[in-house]
């Protein structure tokens, strides 16, 4: 054995290592909810997100070295999960077509939800109403994946454009014309599920 | 923005982005001046508001407890 004895310098080291690396699990398991709020809507089952949070997790774990303090850590927690999700392919793709958007605007939706009230006037909370919970998680899961994403991150996990665009992996220009286009595709398999049924 | 665009077109072309508040100033006070003269606009604008938070709420799903328990078992036990 010619290994030298361990300094107390050493054992400080190694000590504040494991501190460090507690407070980072700690931190990490606090956003929990909010990785998995995203996580539950980018992919089709609850069975799907709980393993994708998991396997994200146990990475960020064995990686925690490669996150750097300070930054934002649950954008980092969103960059092993997206890419995961990538990866295994189990993006929820259900129409790969590219949706046709000529005649529907950002207005599409309030209009059609309108037009097939018979009630003039009606104010925007009741037309609201006419949208069910299935009907929002079914339009969803029909924008195309690069759309839905984008949505995922920024109108529910909330994330800047900044974030989402390192998370993505993309220009930030692209996040903002994946939302633009995203949201109306959205709008309008909301009308068609809602105004035909 | 196309200036060409009818004062209605132009201010649905106009509602994504104020909602999401990258608009300039001078396109803001052109997207206000048109809202608070049109309620037909208006009315749409509060509705894309509404929606976006009722889409957020009905969107959001609890974590289940039992995946909770598992990522906590992830942890590194701390030993010094």
């Amino acid at each position: 054995m010619s290994e030298s004895t361990p300094t107390a310098a050493d054992a400080r080291r190694v000590a504040q290592l494991a501190r460090d690396r507690v407070r980072f699990e700690e931190e990490a398991l606090q956003l929990s909810d909010q990785v998995y709020r995203v996580a539950r809507r980018l992919v089709g089952s609850r069975e799907e997100a709980d393993d994708l949070v998991q396997q994200a997790y146990e990475r960020a774990f064995r990686s925690w070295q490669s996150y750097t303090p300070g930054t934002n850590m649950r954008a980092w927690l969103l960059r092993i999960l997206t890419n995961l999700n990538i990866d295994k392919g189990r993006r929820q793709q259900r129409s790969p077509q590219t949706t046709s958007l000529d005649d529907a605007g950002d207005y599409f939706l309030y209009n059609k939800l309108e037009a097939a009230t018979a009630e003039e006037n009606l104010d925007e909370e009741r037309v609201l109403e006419k949208l069910s919970q299935d009907s929002i998680v079914e339009a969803l899961a029909d924008v195309p994946h690069d759309f839905r994403d984008t949505i995922v991150l920024v109108d529910i996990g909330e994330f800047s454009y900044a974030d989402a665009a390192q998370i993505l992996d993309v220009p930030i220009g692209t996040v903002m014309s994946r939302l633009h286009r995203g949201r109306r595709i959205l709008k309008k398999n909301l009308a068609d599920r809602t105004v035909t049924a | 923005m196309n200036a060409q665009l009818d004062p209605c077109d132009k201010c649905e072309e106009m509602m994504q982005p104020y909602l999401d508040g990258t608009l300039s100033d001078r396109e803001v006070a052109e997207a206000e001046q048109h809202l608070g003269r049109c309620k037909w606009c208006a009315k749409r604008y509060r509705f894309e508001e509404r929606l976006r938070r009722y889409v957020r709420v009905e969107l959001s799903e609890a974590m289940p407890p039992e995946l909770k328990a598992k990522l906590a078992a992830l942890r590194t036990s701390l030993q010094l």
